[in-house]
């Protein structure tokens, strides 16, 4: 059994009905699940002795503009034992959009998801410290979601005063 | 703020202060304090921010700032086209440009299911290592400078200028390259380039062995990095510290050798680790990859055969110009690359290459358009940053400085 | 060569004060390096053995404003960093002057993004503006000629009992 139908097994084997979606695109493994399972599935992946996902390289988020369910969150998460990276995804609607943090699983996804809040405007749950990662403080929009335009907003950054 | 309204309210303190103008020690001690560091810092590797809560001269916390360079990268991407973007690349890790090149380029590569010729993909080999070298140089030398051997800063930057004008004689730039092409690379590297760079290797390794004999021999240097901002390896991997500074902690974690990219598989190199885990092993760290990098090109200069430069795929790769200009089909073909882009499949994919800073990636979601529908960029220094606030904990405030320096963080990178 | 040569005896020399304030104060303009993106690897670079700013009396780079001449503004500026480059400008003394190194702290450059400040001249007297992203260090020891022309054709009482409101107007 190669690598990658042990985890998709073992993911199964667990959370049976919460997953969404197993899709395999140029090699790269990527599992869809419901987002109330999102820190379980987390924690499962962290601590099974067999799979040991102990490394969480990245949290984004991916605006789908016109779907029902607007946001779908993306992390990556990378095995030393399996030498593996997987990807965890998982749709959420913007009413507004929340979901369960992850930092409590693995450590390094505190910044991350602060990332994702301050360009996405997607809420993480529990989250120690949710504060922008880029944009001042005081700043109104979230710049990566879709409506937003490129050259931003006119007047919701100030510049310095200049002396005539 | 509210400690000043509090002792203004506190009439003991008050009277205290104004019949008492000579504070004592223990008045100062007993307050903790809270310093602004940078954003101008000459220390901070660009425009970080920390804000610092120190007792006496020991850092009790510290809160790093980001977004001071935050230009925006990820949506001007989903507004322009796969090739329009690679000159952005360029300036994520601006000390190591050609690596960012080549990540971005074969992370494309990777969605639209193209594949670049051999030749291509060894020049791609050959310009990373300069660069990574490129990048250590710079790297050695602030770090030694802020810890206060402002001579390596200079003989670093000679060495580096040496790659830059390999560079220059490459690519036409000396410093933001924007060399690699989707498919390929821009041109051919000639002979005399090639003469460069073995001139450049045969002359860098005596190099490396002046400035280790300069900085080791120097008791101050040792001192002040040995012990200092250690960084356990399980802390390590939980905070997702990445690249050298992942490396020095004991962690052999190298992409190049866990998921083999370009010819890596082909080429025989050691991944350097060191246990200790402090400033003066990433310091270590760092000598010892531009060592390995020495040897992967040697090994790439032999290795590298004849053949195109560029994929032969018009639909998807741009043709060269003498094409363009005396074919039709070419010239329709590059109109509709140029205007419409590359159209890669509906889906994403992630792929990531070992940079000099650590593990850049680049995760493309595409649907089915000449433009990224989402572009996230991992960048090792955003990462590599996580670590600072656990690192400064319980230093001096001298010693802040020198962690910094040996975490080489760069900002555009960063902050985006 | 220089002064010696020429003064074989007790000689003296008539100048006028302006001149000779004028000529010193170009010749050893301390420069602030304000180096945020990628073109303060190549200001460093312009400091380095090989392009040598000593030869222009610029070497003495102070990252203290209060001890510079010239702030050289190196590389993009964002409305977050914006707000930071000007209380640093504020903080120099007078006279002071402003290199825009690069494409995009003159004019926003390639990045025309919701962050970026489209050229640092919306909120500060720019005296040189240099082309290239970034540019190469020798189109910085231009730029730092030019300024020291610039220098070299004031006047003390130029810079005297002036608000800094009419200053920046002559300057620009």
């Amino acid at each position: 059994m190669n690598t990658k139908e042990l985890i998709v097994e073992k993911i199964k084997e667990k959370f049976g009905e919460s997953v969404e979606e197993v899709s395999d695109f140029r090699d790269d493994l990527c599992i869809t699940i419901k987002k109330d399972q999102i820190v379980n599935l987390g924690k499962y992946l962290k601590e099974d002795p067999d799979l040991q996902f102990i490394m969480c390289k990245d949290v984004t988020a991916i605006d789908w503009a016109t779907r029902k369910k607007r946001f779908t969150t993306v992390y990556h998460i990378y095995s030393f034992k399996l030498n593996y990276a997987l990807r965890l995804k998982s749709n959420i609607d913007d009413n507004p959009p929340t979901i369960e943090t992850v930092s409590f699983v693995w450590q390094s996804a505190n910044w991350y998801e602060r990332e994702t809040w301050d360009m996405y405007g997607i809420k993480f749950i529990n989250h120690p410290d949710l504060r922008r990662m880029y944009m001042p403080e005081g700043f109104e929009y979230h710049p990566l979601r879709k409506d937003f335009p490129v050259l931003g907003i006119p007047g919701s950054l100030p510049l310095p005063f200049k002396a005539e | 703020m509210d400690r000043i309204q509090q002792i203004y309210n506190d009439e003991k303190l008050l009277k205290k202060l104004q019949e008492d103008q000579n504070l004592t020690i223990e008045d100062v001690l007993e307050n903790e304090m809270v310093i602004n560091m940078g954003p101008q810092h000459p220390a901070t590797h660009g425009v970080l921010r920390l804000v610092l809560r120190l007792d006496g001269e020991t850092v009790v916390g510290i809160v790093p700032e980001l977004g001071y360079l935050h230009r925006g990268y990820e949506k001007m991407a989903e507004n322009m086209s796969h090739i329009e973007f690679i000159p952005h690349t360029d300036r994520l890790d601006y000390t190591g440009t050609m690596c960012n090149n080549v990540g971005y380029v074969l992370a494309v590569e990777k969605l639209a299911g193209i594949e670049a010729p051999k030749r291509a993909q060894y020049i791609r080999m050959i310009v990373s290592e300069l660069s990574r070298i490129a990048a250590h140089m710079v790297a050695i030398g602030t770090f030694a400078m802020d810890v206060g051997a402002v001579t390596m800063v200079m003989w670093t930057f000679r060495e580096r200028e040496k790659v830059n004008s390999i560079f220059d004689r490459i690519a036409g730039a000396r410093f933001t390259t924007s060399y690699t092409r989707i498919g390929g690379v821009a041109s051919d590297i000639d002979d005399q380039a090639f003469a460069e760079i073995k001139q450049f290797l045969a002359e860098l390794e005596p190099a490396l062995v002046e400035m280790d004999k300069l900085l080791l021999s120097n008791r101050i240097f040792i001192q002040r990095l040995e012990g200092i901002g250690i960084l356990p390896k399980e802390d390590a991997i939980a905070l997702g510290v990445t690249g050298p500074n992942l490396r020095a902690s004991g962690v052999e974690y190298d992409v190049r050798r866990a998921k083999p990219y370009l010819f890596y598989n082909e080429i025989d190199f050691k991944i350097p680790t060191f246990s200790q885990g402090d400033c003066l092993a990433r310091y270590f760290q760092r000598g010892d990859e531009v060592r390995e990098s020495i040897k992967i090109l040697y090994q790439c200069l032999d290795k590298i055969p004849q053949g195109e430069v560029i994929a032969n795929n018009p639909k998807k790769v741009l043709s060269h110009k003498t094409e363009i200009y005396s074919k039709m089909e070419e010239l329709i073909h590059d109109f509709m690359i140029i205007n419409f882009g590359i159209n890669p499949p509906i889906g994403d994919t992630y792929l990531s290459v070992e940079n000099p800073k650590g593990e850049l990636g680049f995760y493309i979601v595409s649907n089915g358009s000449g433009q990224p529908w989402k572009l996230k960029i991992h960048s090792p220094s955003f990462c590599n940053l996580q670590a600072v606030s656990q690192l400064c904990k319980g230093a001096m405030v001298s010693d802040v400085v020198a962690i910094i320096g040996s975490l080489d963080p760069v900002m555009g990178e960063a902050d985006k | 060569m220089g002064l010696e040569a020429v003064l074989q005896k007790d000689g003296f020399l008539t100048t006028t004060i302006d001149a000779i304030v004028a000529w010193s104060r170009k010749s050893s303009v301390w420069p602030m390096p304000m180096g945020i993106s990628c073109c303060a690897i190549e200001m460093i670079a312009a400091a380095d053995p090989k392009y040598d700013i000593a030869r222009f009396g610029s070497e003495v780079m102070r990252f203290s404003p209060r001890q510079s001449d010239l702030m050289i503004v190196a590389g993009t500026v964002t409305y977050k960093m914006a707000q930071v480059v000007r209380r640093i400008y504020d903080q120099m003394p007078e006279p002071k002057w402003v290199i825009a190194m690069g494409a995009c702290t003159s004019s926003g450059g390639m990045y025309r993004s919701y962050s970026v400040v489209q050229g640092i001249d919306q909120f500060l007297p720019v005296d040189v503006y240099t082309a290239g992203c970034p540019p190469r260090p020798e189109n910085l020891l231009n730029a730092l000629m030019t300024i020291q022309d610039k220098i070299g054709k004031t006047k003390a009482r130029d810079f005297q009992n002036r608000s800094l409101a009419e200053l920046e107007h002559s300057q620009n």
